[in-house]
């Protein structure tokens, strides 16, 4: 900067354009402005935008992906209706939403309360809670392959000290176990980031609503369900948002630790989209199923949003 | 510059003293509660971690355990046949190119936004918001025949270009909240002195905000490094293939080599790790506004 105004700021240049006063550098400013936007609009509308909306109408043809689409009215919305795969995948999502709506919600308030109560090793807990949010989910999913496999992990270990509950049981290949193993594994990874959302959020509640609810009388109990539960609120409907659109759009677990096996227990929406699309290459079909699941969550999230202001107001 | 750090380094040394002082707390109950929970938490990171060092004979024996001797040999083994030198590569590829991209296109839209006052603001921002919550399923579909349409499929800067795209939306509202704080007399003053709009924000504004590009970026580069859905949909040749998403393919080849693949598996870890320890306010910062990745 220390070089430009020798450069830029010729005196001549500048009488010049004195004459077309504030008007005319008002409008170049604003080419400016919207210069500064246009790219990452561009890119937008490339990459989301553009494809959002040619999903909405592809939804309503026989699209393959390559050849020129046939516009086909409503039959894939008569065919969603009416398959039970797509059924069974999203009411695999919404057992799924039941679990993350009620474990790791528990455990993150309960691990958050707990450390907004001590000081000394707080730091160390709050770090032990977040190493399994930073890992990879391959890598989540490996470890939990490990521990759970029948020769080489807890069941073995056990059976060295005579117990044999574990004999047998193929945590991810039983069709009865394996969507709750799934959504074990996931939870593992979650709930860490959970905690740190919540204490955050519970060092911001007001230090003399303690001081009150103590003077009353209170007990932990007490206070952590009349001080500390009603002062995050927003962080808690915050929560309940990913949880609720996480839980519904989830892949990454089931797509590696199952693939949506064995015999489509743990089937969920995403991946059938996606092997729809890209397998069977209907993807004119796979974007009804796309568009049916993004109505799902936009619903959420209209609802969570009418939560949220309705706390802004009270 | 030292006087700002020195003032974040003082707040974050007072703020144990603001917090509800426990009264109750301090318990032993809330010690064993919070044990029993980071054990929960560390304990599955720990078994990674030893049978990356056991013998596979061993993980037969001692599936859990500590090692009874530590055999490194695993780490090199595993990096020489997961080819995880290519892995990196691509890994550093796909993080930097995001990291820059992401810098670039959210910066100056950011910039524009906040400073620059550009038409239909209100409805730009109102954009983003919807472009935000948006599912990713949304756009998956035609995105993909897109792609192979204009030979971006298994590429990387195809799906650098995905990354950039996905992080820019909530890193323009983020960087937008940083440069409205930074007083307008300045970049007055800077234009006085004859610097164009370009130079103000590379040498004014930018130096000023950078705890918003740091976080940004931060958010941005661990995507990258650990995103799934996008590089197994969009890549297929194992050349070019991030280390996660090549591990995925080497965990299924050698899925009862234990020892081997946990090794990999810590060696991806290791610097995610390392770093999180060194920024931790920033990680947690960062995450929590982001609040997609889970």
């Amino acid at each position: 900067m220390t070089a430009a105004p020798t450069t830029l700021a010729e005196p001549t240049a500048r009488e010049e354009r004195k004459p077309i006063s504030r008007r005319g550098r008002r409008r170049r400013s604003r080419l400016v402005a919207i210069a500064f936007l246009l790219p990452a609009l561009a890119l937008n509308l490339l990459v989301i935008g553009g494809p959002t909306v040619s999903s909405i109408v592809y939804s309503f043809t026989d699209w393959n992906g390559i050849t020129s689409p046939e516009f086909t009215g409503l039959e894939n919305w008569t065919n969603l209706v009416q398959d039970e795969s797509f059924w069974n995948a999203i009411g695999h999502n919404f057992i799924y939403l039941l679990i993350f709506l009620t474990v790791p919600l528990a455990m993150g308030l309960l691990g958050a309360f707990m450390l907004s109560r001590i000081r000394r090793g707080a730091g160390l807990f709050r770090v032990l809670f977040f190493i399994p949010y930073l890992l990879v989910s391959v890598i989540t999913a490996q470890i939990w392959r490990n521990i759970l496999d029948p020769e080489f992990g807890i069941a073995s270990a056990l059976n060295a000290i005579g117990i044999h509950w574990l004999d047998g049981v193929y945590f991810f290949a039983d069709e009865n176990l394996a969507l709750y193993s799934v959504a074990f594994v996931d939870n593992w990874h979650f709930w860490g980031f959970l905690v740190v959302l919540f204490l955050a959020a519970m060092q911001g509640v007001d230090a003399s609503q303690y001081e009150a609810a103590r003077i009353d009388g209170a007990n932990a109990w007490h206070e952590f369900w009349h001080v500390v539960l009603p002062g995050i609120r927003p962080t808690l409907t915050f929560a309940l948002t990913i949880i609720a659109i996480g839980s519904l759009l989830v892949y990454d677990y089931p797509f590696i630790l199952t693939g949506g096996g064995p015999a489509g227990a743990t089937d969920v929406a995403s991946l059938m989209v996606n092997r729809t699309a890209f397998l069977e290459r209907d993807a004119g079909y796979a974007s009804a199923m796309a568009l049916a699941l993004s109505v799902l969550s936009a619903i959420f999230l209209v609802l969570f949003g009418f939560l949220r202001r309705r706390e802004e107001e009270v | 510059m030292a006087t700002l750090t020195a003032a974040v380094r003082a707040r974050r040394r007072r703020r144990p003293a603001e917090r509800p002082p426990g009264g109750l707390g301090r318990t032993p109950i809330s010690y064993a509660v919070l044990t029993l929970l980071g054990l929960f938490a560390i304990l599955p990171v720990l078994v990674l971690l030893f049978n990356s060092l056991k013998t596979s004979l061993e993980i037969g024996t001692n599936p859990l355990g500590l090692p009874t001797s530590a055999d490194f040999s695993n780490f090199a083994e595993a990096w020489r046949r997961g080819n995880m030198a290519r892995g990196f590569a691509n890994t550093a590829f796909l993080v930097v190119g995001t990291i820059l991209g992401t810098w670039l296109m959210a910066g100056t839209a950011a910039y524009s936004l906040a400073r620059l006052n550009p038409p239909a603001k209100r409805w730009i921002e109102n954009y983003l918001f919807v472009i935000i919550s948006l599912p990713v399923q949304m756009f998956i579909v035609p995105l993909f025949f897109l792609w192979v349409k204009l030979g971006l499929i298994d590429t990387l800067i195809g799906l650098v270009i995905i990354y950039v795209a996905l992080n820019t939306p909530f890193s323009v509202l983020l960087l937008r909240t940083f440069l409205v704080g930074i007083p307008k007399e300045l970049d007055e003053a800077a234009r006085l002195d004859g610097a164009n709009e370009w130079q103000i924000a590379t040498r004014v504004i930018m130096p000023l905000s950078w705890p918003g590009f740091l976080t940004v970026g931060l958010v941005a580069g661990l995507g990258a490094y650990s995103e799934l859905l996008f590089a197994v949909t969009f890549l297929i040749d194992v050349e070019k293939m991030p280390v996660a998403t090549a591990f995925l393919q080497f965990s299924t080849g050698y899925s009862q080599l234990y020892n081997l693949v946990n090794a990999a598996g810590v060696i991806i870890v290791i610097p995610l790790i390392v770093l999180f320890l060194f920024m931790q306010r920033r990680f947690i910062a960062g995450l929590a506004a982001s609040g997609t990745k889970g």
